[in-house]
């Protein structure tokens, strides 16, 4: 049993464990870019899996529309994080005890080694051992003694590149933690607001259109602060091409909430703003026409709604303005005259026949083509109902009926033959704000700067050895010389080549420059 | 802000020498590689004399020899006249960015064709330096094929008019991220095709007589490898930075970001396979192509198939 744990561990932490697995990590993660995505798209998603009859289901079932939440992804994330932890530990405990160690002892025949050099020099060992020691200067030394008389020093260099090689993968271990803490306690909702001075306030998940909690978010306890739009402006160029997106805001939070303090903040795209602990993007706009509805007895109601783009292009949008009679109590007589008004709204109109087209995504010349609907809009049914549509059921019931049929400018209005006037009296913008929390979101910056800085420096630096040995000879003392880069040669001969090239000139000012320094790379 | 028509031309019209002048450079790195063969051996002798002694390079040259490098002395001067070629290019190509910024008034890397210009600039330049640490320059025709068709892809297919850039990608952001991106991607595409001729050396050795040893090719694949992979990774991590400000998130498995988290995996894994007993050498080299292939199925199939948010103005 014990040797069956072992040898599953082994395995599980070896190198080429850690290979395969990075290849499957890879693997895995690529589904995710071909096919729609829940956390991305759902609607693409339901599309994707109608038109693709039982293979899309099959896929549906093996989670590939949610790759990076399902059971295989997260079983080779898990398992490579085993690996990580696996491998990590063993070479922390040879680190620390490779920190205290001094340079390994001089190989007997540093001719052998992939760098070397052998020459024969006046000076004394003990003049060379001196000069080895001065241009070694920053490495790690152990200097010794040899049976034959002879002296030999070796020096180590390049620490720092398994120091890097271990920041790069613990920052590793850090930031996945970090990323798992902010899935728990994260939170992201979206909310469209009117640009007319409407507020909106991070108060509970019913303030939002929607909203994602964390795994540890009930949605009870959020940061609290609120917004207030006051203005949107929207930059075109010429093309029809967006310049710039702004929305004057004012928002508060902390003490601001208790003095009433409203402080201004011009968000933009890029430009989010930051306040207690959250985040405010300003994502996308739209246009919210605005209509009053004058029923026969003359009671007034004005409804600004937001209608959505259908062309992001052009902005040409479509929505559903919806009526309650005011003062009827009863329901059967609510519900045979509810109004809604829906079509489409241009910005910049330009008639394609009957039909109304934008020209424009600026507001140059507003239209809307819009049919009246009078009856039951179907509120009742206990079911929700897209702000954006009119209950397409109760239209094919012939309970809500269409009473009028119309283009119109703003100021224009009509009449019904029932008496009730319908004004178009302008357009409002709306903004679409997300709020985003993620208290892990810091650390993962830091682990990510980590993951660079290690990894930079293990690349950079390599760890490498160089041996003197100085052999007292008749009339002078042989120097060798010999080299070895522990983890990559490559590069290496140019600063062995360097080294020996000092040591020469301090030792040896007026040799020949004839005998040639071997720095071979492998 | 208004676009300078004028200085957007000239940059065209630089972009298109560029890539004559590029065509032509290939032309003449062919022609080392297919007569400066036997050059080689000559070349090589006095190299070993040389590391030693500079200076006394014509010591003791037998006549034999040299008619050899008589013979050879041409296709030496066509490869360096194919290098001159080469930084004349860069040159040319350096001045169609700044023109293009300066066109613009901001960073020349907004759109697909900007990208793949900066992309493939800095493909050539990791070639030049590579060109003066080994003795590769033959191989030229090579590097400069991807670049080539790179950038006639780019200037046909996805050129686009110089203008100013959407909201989303008004940000100092896009100097860092996209430079970077474009940096650690074009110095890849060297390893990538460097690792290609290594196989070809290694399991096809009769084809490939023409090549310089296979530890040099690996040499030169890894140390371009070891280079770009920081610079892409900061690169990476440069865009989350700028996804959290821009779209709300730092991170959101778009499928721009997914493929650069993969090839990032596979260069990762490339690395890690150089320490692994019996993945060294042809199996590495194989790993960094898939890198390569990552990244450029990252270029075109991710932009101009899939629908992400990298998507910009068509591209």
């Amino acid at each position: 049993m014990t040797a069956l744990l072992r040898n599953t561990w082994r395995g599980l932490t070896s190198m080429r464990t850690a290979l395969v697995l990075l290849f499957l990590l890879a693997l895995a993660a690529l589904p995710g870019a071909l096919l729609p995505q829940r956390s991305l798209n759902p609607q693409k998603v339901d599309d994707y899996i109608a038109s693709h009859g039982w293979w899309g289901r099959l896929l549906d079932r093996l989670e590939f529309y949610n790759v990076y939440g399902s059971v295989w992804f997260s079983a080779v994330y898990l398992l490579l994080f085993i690996s990580l932890v696996g491998c990590l530990l063993p070479r922390s405990l040879e680190y620390a005890k490779a920190a205290r160690g001094k340079p390994v002892i001089t190989p007997r025949n540093l001719a052998r080694l992939p760098h070397h050099h052998e020459t024969t020099v006046d000076a004394t060992p003990e003049e060379v051992m001196a000069t080895a020691r001065q241009r070694l200067r920053g490495w790690r030394l152990q200097e010794r003694e040899e049976e034959d008389g002879a002296r030999s020093v070796s020096a180590e260099r390049g620490y720092l590149r398994e120091t890097g090689n271990l920041v790069f993968h613990f920052a590793m271990l850090g930031l996945i933690i970090a990323l798992a803490i902010g899935k728990m306690y994260q939170y992201e909702g979206q909310v469209i607001v009117l640009a007319n001075g409407s507020q909106f306030c991070n108060s509970g998940t019913l303030s939002y259109d929607t909203f994602r909690p964390g795994l540890r978010v009930d949605g009870t306890d959020l940061d609290p602060f609120c917004v207030k739009v006051d203005d949107f402006t929207a930059s075109f160029l010429p093309t029809g091409q967006a310049d710039y997106y702004r929305a004057d805001i004012e928002y508060q939070s902390g003490e601001d909430l208790a003095t009433n303090t409203w402080r201004p903040y011009k968000l933009e795209v890029n430009s989010p703003l930051r306040t207690a602990g959250d985040r405010v993007y300003l994502l996308s706009h739209g246009y919210a026409p605005v209509f009053t509805v004058t029923f026969p007895d003359g009671k007034k109601r004005m409804h600004t709604t937001q209608w959505r783009p259908v062309n992001q292009m052009t902005y040409l949008s479509e929505g559903a303005t919806k009526f309650d009679p005011p003062g009827v109590t009863d329901p059967t007589q609510r519900r045979q005259r509810q109004l809604a008004i829906t079509g489409l709204f241009a910005p910049t109109a330009v008639m394609q026949g009957d039909l109304l087209g934008s020209a424009f995504p600026d507001m140059r010349d507003p239209a809307v083509a819009i049919d009246v609907l009078k009856g039951d809009l179907g509120n009742e049914s206990g079911r929700g109902q897209s702000i954006y549509e009119v209950n397409q059921e109760m239209v094919d019931s012939g309970r809500l009926k269409r009473v009028a049929r119309e283009n119109m400018r703003p100021g224009d209005q009509i009449t019904l033959d029932d008496g009730t006037k319908i004004s178009f009296d302008g357009v409002r913008q709306w903004v679409y704000l997300q709020v985003s929390h993620d208290p892990a979101q810091v650390w993962v910056l830091v682990f990510a700067v980590l993951i660079v800085l290690g990894l930079g420096t293990s690349l950079v630096i390599k760890r490498r050895r160089l041996w003197v040995r100085a052999v007292p000879a008749d009339g002078g003392t042989v120097l060798l010389l010999g080299g070895l880069a522990r983890t990559d040669q490559a590069g290496y001969g140019e600063e062995f080549g360097r080294v020996t090239e000092d040591l020469l000139d301090e030792l040896a000012p007026e040799r020949e420059h004839a005998d040639a320094v071997t720095g071979r790379e492998t | 802000m208004d676009i300078n028509q004028t200085l957007s031309s000239y940059s065209d019209w630089c972009y298109g020498i560029a890539v004559g002048a590029y065509v032509v450079a290939m032309l003449f790195y062919l022609y080392e590689q297919a007569f400066g063969y036997r050059r080689r051996v000559a070349v090589g002798k006095r190299e070993l004399v040389s590391v030693g002694a500079p200076g006394s390079e014509s010591t003791d040259e037998t006549p034999a020899e040299e008619t050899v490098l008589e013979r050879n002395n041409r296709a030496e001067r066509i490869g360096k006249l194919a290098v001159s070629l080469t930084v004349f290019g860069v040159m040319l190509h350096v001045a169609a960015l700044a023109l293009r910024g300066l066109a613009t008034h901001r960073a020349p890397w907004g759109n697909m064709y900007e990208f793949g210009a900066v992309l493939c600039l800095v493909a050539v330049g990791t070639w030049l330096v590579v060109l003066r640490k080994y003795p590769v320059r033959h191989l030229g025709v090579w590097v400069l094929l991807p670049v080539v068709v790179l950038m006639f892809l780019g200037g046909v297919l996805l050129y686009t008019t110089a203008a100013p850039v959407q909201p989303a990608l008004q940000s100092y952001w896009l100097v860092i991220h996209v430079f970077t991106i474009a940096s650690g991607s074009g110095i890849l595409l060297v390893p990538g095709v460097v690792s290609i001729l290594y196989l070809l050396k290694v399991r096809r050795p009769a084809w490939a007589t023409r090549l310089p040893a296979a530890d040099v090719l690996d040499q030169v694949a890894y140390r371009a490898t070891v280079f770009a992979f920081p610079i892409y990774t900061a690169g990476v991590i440069f865009g989350a930075i700028w996804a959290e400000e821009s779209w709300g998130r730092f991170w959101g498995w778009d499928p721009k970001e997914t493929v650069a988290f993969v090839a990032w995996v596979v260069y990762a894994a490339y690395l890690h396979s150089r320490a692994t007993a019996g993945w060294r050498g042809g199996r590495a080299a194989i790993i960094n192509i898939v890198g390569m292939a990552a990244m450029i199925f990252n270029l075109f199939f991710i932009n101009l198939v899939t629908a992400g948010l990298h998507s910009y103005a068509g591209v």
